[in-house]
């Protein structure tokens, strides 16, 4: 496998962490008031992805840095592009971090009132810029030969984005909807659980809604045919799934079937780019690629040999700290948020 | 104003603002990981309620820190485009190794910090702290060697006009790097040192919770002496780097419009008018400009008038004149600040030897606004460090003008920017509230009482 084969790859691994991970941590934040109705309710909400939702979030941030390194032009094509959306994103998540951190510091009812908007705002901001994303990069955007975009901000608002948006949001909130019918107290779960439903059949709808566009707005066609290959089935059989597996009130299955559906759609958006990684709509031959947009091999080894050698650890160390904090949490707690 | 003005301004209020929390974030983390080790050997009530009290106050810092750091990470890519496109080769790596072996690092055990004094074990949870610690010192580290190419570019060759990276010890062992990165960490070390000396201090001169702070003060004050001294060594070392690195920098932020005599002496201040390169009047030492330059009486430092001659004949015509004003005084300014620190911290230890210092009000008052001279030194180096390196983005190979993003709207910079300035200002208003008021409500404050519940069902219902 060739190093700029094999950072592509690092890179789509390090955007389906993000996603799976922090996608949880969004869901709860936008189901925050309607699944806690009482302020205890809600900070017991909070303390399910306290402890983790910060190191959910370095995927991200993570996955920029690698991005730079190993695809300076695609990193610079991408975020001087998409410059207002990726702007709205970091607004959204400086709310939301801070909301998250600062609500609980004041008792006042207006106070939490507050913080609890900012909160699902800021939550529901990355899926919706994510979407409009995904969107976007299947479809191709206006870039020039010198890998310049050179479309508006409303350029990114066409309306098959906008339904990758909606989708995203969607199956945001019902992963978190997922997430929190297995750590939220035993007196809020049956609230999780109705939220799954409810969200659960909408997103459904747009998830395969975007499909379907994706055939006419994409040529997702063209690079994976109409029979797409294995992992873009399982990734709508596992949403298919998802119909079925929460009638039977398997809620923990049903989150490995969001999460499973995340992880591969990712993989899927990832695939139908392969070997390019932002098509130009105004000539083929300007589209940024693995080859045109990657950093020299000797970077690249050496971030191989970085990421080798530190991810296994960030890993492991992770994976316990998510067994510290396995047990359900409690309304009796007492909470740090 | 321009495209790259907008872009700079923007960089500027973005990276300052930042920097306001970061230092103040990698020095308590230690003084947090020392104060809970002390606690783990002796736990009491009070040990705890003083962690919890000066971890409350790190969290509330560590959240704007956090949030407005991920910014830093994507603005290269937003408004500087071209800069990321010439240096991503290089520049690229040591972020992505920031965020994956420090960013991890300090989040996740950060996490098992706040959330786990009941789930793992004391010794754990003390480790927990110093592994924050030092996962925000190597986020330093890291972020500074991929400062450290742009003062100093190493370990690269130019390949069809970009950056690539041919060696990364080179960068590890960039000599700029280990001038700024000491530099750099020992004064986050005594800031943290020093906000928690101001806080302490805030309670022994009205003589509250004294058994709580006498500790915490102490323990501040022997951080502070140690690394503001130190402080001060290094960064004489890193002056004199700087003038075999960057001599336009030296030059500049010493207002030395032309070489000096073979004796040169070193202005304490001085009023002079940059368009015209004329100086009015300045104080000045004699002979102390050869010392800090070359560890001797004499010594010629080479002005911006020679400076320029020379780079015009290197790098091609063009005003290579970093601000002079800006760069000569932040520099004056935080030299000013480094000597007061460590005034201050050796003073209060002396003072504590002689076991006096509670008798000392007004030293205590002084110590609880001195809080603000590290984090005003601290901006003060690092404007004349990124000012002073003008024109240049990437110093002898990509001019600032250079490195702008070319096809943002101009409109887009100018929404970003009042955008970010804006939040960033209620952000900055909303903490200092909320550190002030955790602090008046001193360790072992009860926790906020809960609001009644019903205000709260309608907002669920009606959103």
């Amino acid at each position: 496998m060739s190093l700029p084969t094999l950072w592509f790859i690092l890179i789509a691994i390090l955007f389906v962490g993000y996603l799976f991970l922090e996608g949880f941590d969004y869901g709860v934040g936008m189901l925050l008031p309607f699944v806690g109705h009482t302020d205890q309710e809600r900070r017991a909400i909070l303390a399910t992805i306290g402890p983790v939702w910060d190191a959910n979030e370095v995927w991200l941030i993570t996955a920029g840095g690698a991005l730079f390194a190993a695809f300076p032009n695609w990193y610079a094509t991408l975020f001087s592009g998409f410059y207002l959306g990726l702007a709205l994103l970091l607004g959204g998540l400086i709310v939301r971090g801070v909301g998250l951190e600062f609500r609980s510091k004041d008792a006042h009812p207006r106070w939490r009132h507050m913080w609890d908007v900012l909160i699902v705002v800021g939550s529901a901001i990355p899926p919706v810029v994510w979407g409009l994303a995904m969107g976007n990069l299947l479809h191709g955007v206006p870039i020039n030969a010198q890998m310049n975009y050179v479309g508006t901000f409303f350029t990114l608002l066409n309306p098959y984005a906008l339904v990758g948006a909606v989708a995203a949001v969607l199956l945001f909130v019902l992963h978190g909807a997922l997430y929190l019918s297995l750590k939220a107290p035993e007196e809020l779960r049956s609230r999780a659980q109705k939220a799954a439903y409810t969200v659960g059949i909408w997103a459904t709808v747009f998830y395969f809604g975007f499909v379907v566009l994706s055939y006419f707005y994409s040529n997702f066609v063209h690079t994976l045919g109409v029979d797409p290959g294995p992992i873009p089935i399982l990734a709508g059989l596992s949403m298919i799934a998802i119909r079925f597996l929460l009638p039977g009130k398997h809620y923990g299955w049903a989150f490995a079937a969001t999460g499973l559906t995340v992880t591969l759609s990712t993989a899927s958006v990832f695939l139908a780019l392969f070997p390019r990684v932002m098509i130009s709509t105004l000539n083929p031959h300007w589209s940024l690629t693995i080859y045109n947009a990657s950093s020299n091999p000797y970077s690249l080894k050496v971030m191989t040999i970085v990421a080798i050698s530190v991810l296994p650890i960030v890993l492991a160390y992770q994976a316990w700290t998510y067994w510290v904090f396995r047990r359900r949490i409690h309304l009796e707690d007492t909470f740090h948020y | 104003m321009s495209q790259v003005g907008l872009a700079r301004l923007q960089f500027g209020v973005t990276t300052i603002y930042h920097f306001l929390f970061v230092p103040i974030t990698i020095g308590m983390a230690f003084m947090l990981a020392i104060l809970e080790t002390l606690y783990w050997r002796n736990p009491t009530d009070r040990g705890r309620q003083t962690i919890n009290f000066f971890g409350r106050l790190f969290l509330i810092n560590f959240a704007v820190g956090v949030v407005t750091g991920i910014l830093q990470e994507f603005q290269f890519g937003m408004n500087w485009s071209n800069y990321s496109r010439f240096v991503g080769d290089v520049f690229g790596a040591p972020l992505a190794v920031e965020a994956l072996a420090a960013f991890f690092l300090e989040s996740t055990f950060l996490g098992i910090w706040i959330f786990g004094w009941d789930r793992v074990s004391p010794r754990i949870h003390a480790l927990s702290m110093w592994l924050v610690a030092i996962g925000t010192s190597l986020s330093a580290f890291w972020i500074l060697t991929a400062n450290a190419f742009m003062q100093e570019p190493v370990g690269y060759k130019i390949v069809h006009g970009h950056a690539e990276m041919t060696n990364f010890f080179a960068l590890l062992g960039n000599p700029q790097l280990w001038v700024e990165f000491p530099h750099t960490e020992l004064a986050a070390l005594a800031t943290g040192a020093f906000v928690v000396i101001g806080v302490s201090a805030y309670f022994l001169a009205r003589n509250r919770h004294v058994e709580w702070f006498r500790l915490p003060f102490q323990l501040g004050l022997i951080v502070a002496s140690i690394t503001s001294v130190l402080v001060i060594l290094v960064g004489h070392d890193q002056a004199q780097h700087l003038i075999v690195a960057q001599p336009m920098k030296m030059a500049a932020s010493e207002a030395l419009w032309h070489t000096s005599a073979l004796h040169a002496s070193w202005s304490v201040v001085s009023f002079f008018n940059p368009a015209t390169h004329h100086t009015w009047w300045s104080l000045s030492i004699p002979y102390l400009l050869s010392i800090l330059a070359y560890n001797r009486l004499s010594g010629r430092v080479l002005g911006i008038s020679a400076l320029q001659h020379l780079y015009v004949h290197r790098y091609g015509p063009g005003n290579y004149v970093p601000p002079v004003f800006v760069t000569f005084w932040a520099f004056r300014f935080m030299i000013l600040i480094g000597f007061l620190m460590a005034i201050l911290a050796v003073w209060g230890l002396i003072l504590v030897h002689k076991g006096r210092v509670l008798e000392r009000p007004r030293y205590l008052r002084l110590m609880v606004w001195a809080t603000g001279l590290p984090i005003l030194g601290n901006i003060m180096g690092w404007v004349m460090t990124e000012v002073g390196r003008q024109p240049w983005i990437v110093f002898g190979l990509q001019k600032t003008v250079d490195g702008v993003s070319p096809t943002v709207p101009i409109g887009d910079i100018w929404i970003t920017l009042i955008g970010f300035a804006l939040l960033y200002g209620v952000v900055a208003l909303i903490e200092v509230r909320l550190l002030l008021k955790f602090i008046r409500l001193g360790p072992g404050a009860a926790e906020p009482v809960p609001p009644p519940t019903t205000e709260f069902l309608s907002v669920g219902e009606s959103l």
